[in-house]
């Protein structure tokens, strides 16, 4: 993705139609041409001609999500995707930023990158949260004062319990029909540990050996859709190597597999890599996508309930997957689903946005909120950690609560004859 | 920035809050064009207002300073109408979106200026009922927008443009008083005058449409064609059976493959033109004239029918037209958008002229139009990369109006004049017809700082006296700024 040749091409194949404007978070917010994907083009442009990256340029680039809800919009097929991660990746080497935000941004990418690290906060965070220390953090608003950042990650971390290990490896139930192997992920694995429980349990029971290896870490998504190539690349080629033994990679966290679904063009430069790593981007599943293709065998059971299904960007807009996780909610006994308004709108926590912008993510989140609490479901089906996470929060600041599960979780609750109460009730 | 612009800008900064006033270079830039990109000025001043009155105070601050202003809604114009003014304000009104009344009972709403166009049909869908007028822009462009020009869209043929779905409009008069346009008023129709008006009259800052129940029964069919010819002998058989189609729309090979590679539309392979018919109305007329339709365009030779089973079948349909002209882009780096009329009966003998022109030429052109109206479409393809491209392209497009004119048609049937056809008035006019013009336009706008450089060939002042100019232009030597 370092073809920087490639940028006048990429660049001119917009028309400047506007038809990008009214799916753009940021421009349903503020309604301002340069927060709009057609306005932040124009701004590549005029740097592409020399305009230097100056501080307003950076703001405007900094302030889009990345949720790509331009790419499906867009009929001249634009591919901001591309265009936004290669102006990142010269955003952070040219441009220098203030001390404050270099710190923050350096810590959220040593620290959520890496399963060991977030491990090693598990043990305080819990602590914090049984003291009760964080209501009085909220009711002081002390963090809010010293970064908004911090008090966002704080407001963020879902109330915690146990996360048990998961074996290297789950056999198939019945007869064999595939061998999967499992990216657990670094928020999904440390942060919601029984949604890659789930996910093991539903692939062994729909016939799958599902292979988990113990080497693996963080896929390079946050890096990646960042601007930090060279750190995304290096994430990239461990989680190849990693994965490089099994047919099927199967990934439960959205914005992780339209990660490794890139790693093609990631790597596209490095001749030693590039083939493999397209290899691996072929093989790459979401959940959904993978057990839709597999066809369902095991036996569902019933689960009245009433969800409401929000679609992470990462897995509409960046993988086209909107029919599959509905097909499986569908395929539920009792179950129904309800559509959230708006729903191409991103719900504001698009990887680090939730940290690094969070008064616009606050402002989109309750969006979000008001329109899935507009459903009247119980429960809020979700494939993206971080999107549960934004949505819970947002709705909790709103005064309501809702039931959060990732599609696996509410597949499992099914094949396994839980009930309901499995689901809703339950505080994460 | 000039003296004069900064004091009214800090003037405008003090009237406003500080984030509705844009002066950095590089964000007003972004300003610099809307739907039609080769004609750009970066504006002088750019001001995001939220209310009616920020509006007039700001119109009422331009005036004083004798400073232009042009007024922009999402910027999806195709003809240049919002295009600002380097030693001007731009007052855009995409922070006034909100949809203030759905009154049912009397089938209107009143919106702001800045709602985009399908939102209105969002919020009266759930009451049965929709705002017509649907330009392909339908879910970006403004109704504000939509005012300025008029706008028409795929189903005007049977429902007309947006004239004729305006009940009142209140308006910021290039004086900065806020008045309100009734299409219940006696008297002259200003309302009339002002729909159309191209931003010249005033600002609109409030929009009342008429809400259009939806209809009990929609019918569309596809039906491919191996020519354009044979597309346009079934378009003229439906009309002269009678039938009045919701919309009836053409698209020719190229402008297929282009929609095709976009978004997929799935239309059948080989054609040489579409046919998108569409009938709405009581289940019992449509059935029986839908059954007519077919059997017509079988006649004109159809070689594949498709009937839309239901809304997701039609909407696909109606993708591919819908994204035609943006999927363009696919298809060729540049583009020109054309947008000319003329008598149904022509359509052959002057697609047949185009067909010439783009041979002779060497410039590729797609073709989409609204066939039941006449309203032509030509996309004019080039490569801006290559030197003298953009003017060959623009040659074409400029013989394609005048084809338009020589059949008895117009240079425009709903993009408007703007500032990209403005010197194409005269080819329609006479000198006295657009003297006539600019008077409508002294008793609005005196001072001349609405819109100025739109519509007309030549910028003129209200004092001059029509007819015969003399002597050197009162605007002589700020050409530039144009």
């Amino acid at each position: 993705m370092s073809a920087q040749d490639d940028l006048p091409k990429l660049l001119g194949d917009c028309v400047h139609c506007g038809f990008c404007l009214p799916t753009c978070p940021t421009y349903v917010l503020w309604g301002e041409e340069m927060d709009s994907p057609r306005g932040r083009i124009h701004l590549m442009q005029q740097h592409a001609e020399g305009a230097p990256l100056s501080g307003p340029m950076v703001e405007h680039f900094d302030k889009c999500l990345g949720c790509m809800a331009c790419v499906t919009a867009c009929p001249s097929g634009v591919q901001y995707d591309r265009l936004i991660e290669m102006t990142r990746a010269e955003v952070e080497q040219e441009h220098p930023r203030p001390l404050q935000e270099r710190l923050v941004r350096e810590a959220i990418f040593r620290l959520f990158p890496y399963r060991r690290r977030l491990r090693a906060l598990r043990g305080p965070l819990r602590a914090y949260q049984k003291a009760g220390l964080d209501r009085l953090v909220r009711r002081t608003g002390v963090l809010e004062r010293i970064s908004p950042s911090l008090a966002a990650m704080e407001r963020l971390a879902p109330p915690l319990g146990k996360a048990p290990r998961l074996p290297e490896r789950v056999a198939a139930r019945g007869k064999h029909r595939a061998t999967v192997g499992m990216l657990t992920g670094c928020v999904q694995g440390e942060f919601f540990p029984g949604v890659n429980a789930a996910t093991a349990r539903v692939l062994a029971l729909e016939g799958c050996d599902v292979v988990i290896p113990k080497g693996q870490g963080c896929c390079g998504a946050l890096s990646l859709h960042a601007g930090r190539e060279e750190e995304a690349r290096a994430f990239a080629r461990r989680t190849v190597e990693t994965f490089e033994s099994v047919d099927v990679i199967v990934v439960n966290s959205a914005g992780c597999g339209s990660a490794m679904k890139e790693y093609q063009a990631l790597l596209a430069d490095d001749p030693s890599w590039s083939a493999r790593a397209e290899a691996l981007s072929a093989r790459t599943r979401d959940l959904a996508e993978f057990l839709v293709e597999l066809g369902p065998r095991a036996e569902r059971g019933p689960l009245p309930v009433t969800v409401a299904y929000h679609d992470a960007c990462h897995l509409s807009h960046a993988q086209g997957i909107r029919a599959q996780p509905r097909a499986l909610l569908a395929g539920i006994p009792e179950l129904t689903v309800r559509e959230v308004a708006d729903p191409d709108i991103c719900c504001g926590s698009a990887g680090t946005y939730n940290l690094l912008q969070p008064e616009a993510a606050a402002e989109l989140g309750d969006r979000k909120a008001a329109n899935v609490d507009a459903t009247g479901a119980e429960l809020l089906v979700a494939a993206n950690p971080g999107c549960s996470m934004q949505i819970a929060t947002a709705l909790r600041r709103g005064g309501t609560g809702i039931a959060v599960a990732h599609t696996a979780q509410v597949l499992d609750a099914s094949l396994r004859g839980l009930g309901r109460e499995a689901l809703v009730g339950r505080p994460e | 920035m000039e003296a004069e612009l900064q004091a009214l800008a800090s003037r405008l900064g003090a009237l406003l809050g500080s984030d509705q006033v844009i002066t950095d270079p590089v964000r007003l830039r972004t300003y610099d064009c809307d739907g039609l990109t080769n004609h750009r000025a970066t504006p002088g001043v750019v001001v995001l207002p939220d209310s009616a009155e920020q509006v007039a105070a700001i119109v009422r601050a331009c005036a004083d300073a004798g400073v232009p202003y042009v007024a922009r809604g999402s910027g999806t114009g195709l003809s240049g109408g919002a295009l600002p003014r380097a030693d001007g304000v731009l007052i855009v009104t995409s922070r006034m979106r909100r949809i203030l009344e759905i009154d049912v009972a009397n089938q209107r709403a009143v919106v702001e200026p800045g709602v985009i166009n399908l939102d209105v049909t969002r919020a009266a869908r759930p009451h049965g009922y929709y705002f017509a007028p649907d330009p392909s822009s339908q879910q970006i462009c403004s109704v504000g927008g939509n005012v300025a020009e008029n706008s028409g869209g795929a189903h005007c043929l049977k429902y007309g443009f947006t004239a004729h779905h305006v009940l009142a409009c209140e308006v910021v008069t290039p004086d900065g008083e806020l008045v309100e346009l009734s299409a219940g008023d006696p008297g002259y129709d200003l309302l009339g005058v002002f729909v159309g008006a191209e931003g010249t009259l005033g600002v609109t800052t409030k929009i009342t449409v008429r809400l259009t129940r939806v209809p009990e029964t929609v019918q569309t069919l596809l039906a491919a064609f191996a020519s354009i010819e044979a597309g346009g002998t079934a378009v003229s058989a439906i009309i002269g059976a009678g039938v009045v189609p919701a919309a009836i729309e053409m698209m020719d090979a190229l402008s297929i493959e282009a929609a095709e590679a976009a978004v997929r539309c799935g239309y059948p392979p080989g054609a040489g033109a579409v046919l998108i018919v569409e009938l709405d109305g009581p289940e019992a007329e449509v059935a029986a004239q839908f059954a007519e339709v077919e059997r017509l365009c079988r006649d004109a030779g159809a070689f594949e029918i498709r009937i839309a089973a239901d809304d997701a079948e039609r909407a696909l349909i109606w993708t591919g037209r819908k994204s035609a002209f943006a999927a363009v882009g696919r298809i060729s780096p540049a583009y020109l958008v054309q947008d000319g009329v003329i008598p149904r009966t022509a359509l052959p003998q002057v697609l047949a002229r185009i067909d010439a022109l783009s041979a002779e030429s060497g410039v590729r052109v797609a073709n989409v139009f609204h066939a039941g109206d006449g309203n032509l479409h030509p996309l004019v393809l080039f490569d801006d990369a290559e030197p003298g491209a953009a003017e060959r392209a623009e040659d074409v497009s400029g013989a394609i109006l005048d084809l338009c004119i020589e059949h008895g048609g117009s240079i425009t049937g709903e993009h408007g004049v703007g500032v990209d056809k403005a010197r194409y008035m005269p080819r329609m006019f006479s000198e006295a017809d657009l003297d006539t013009m600019q008077m409508v336009r002294c008793g609005f706008d005196p001072a001349g700082l609405c819109n100025p450089g739109k519509v007309f060939p030549t910028p003129r002042l209200c004092g001059e006296v029509p007819g015969v100019r003399k002597g050197p232009h009162p605007f002589a030597g700020k050409a530039d700024i144009f």
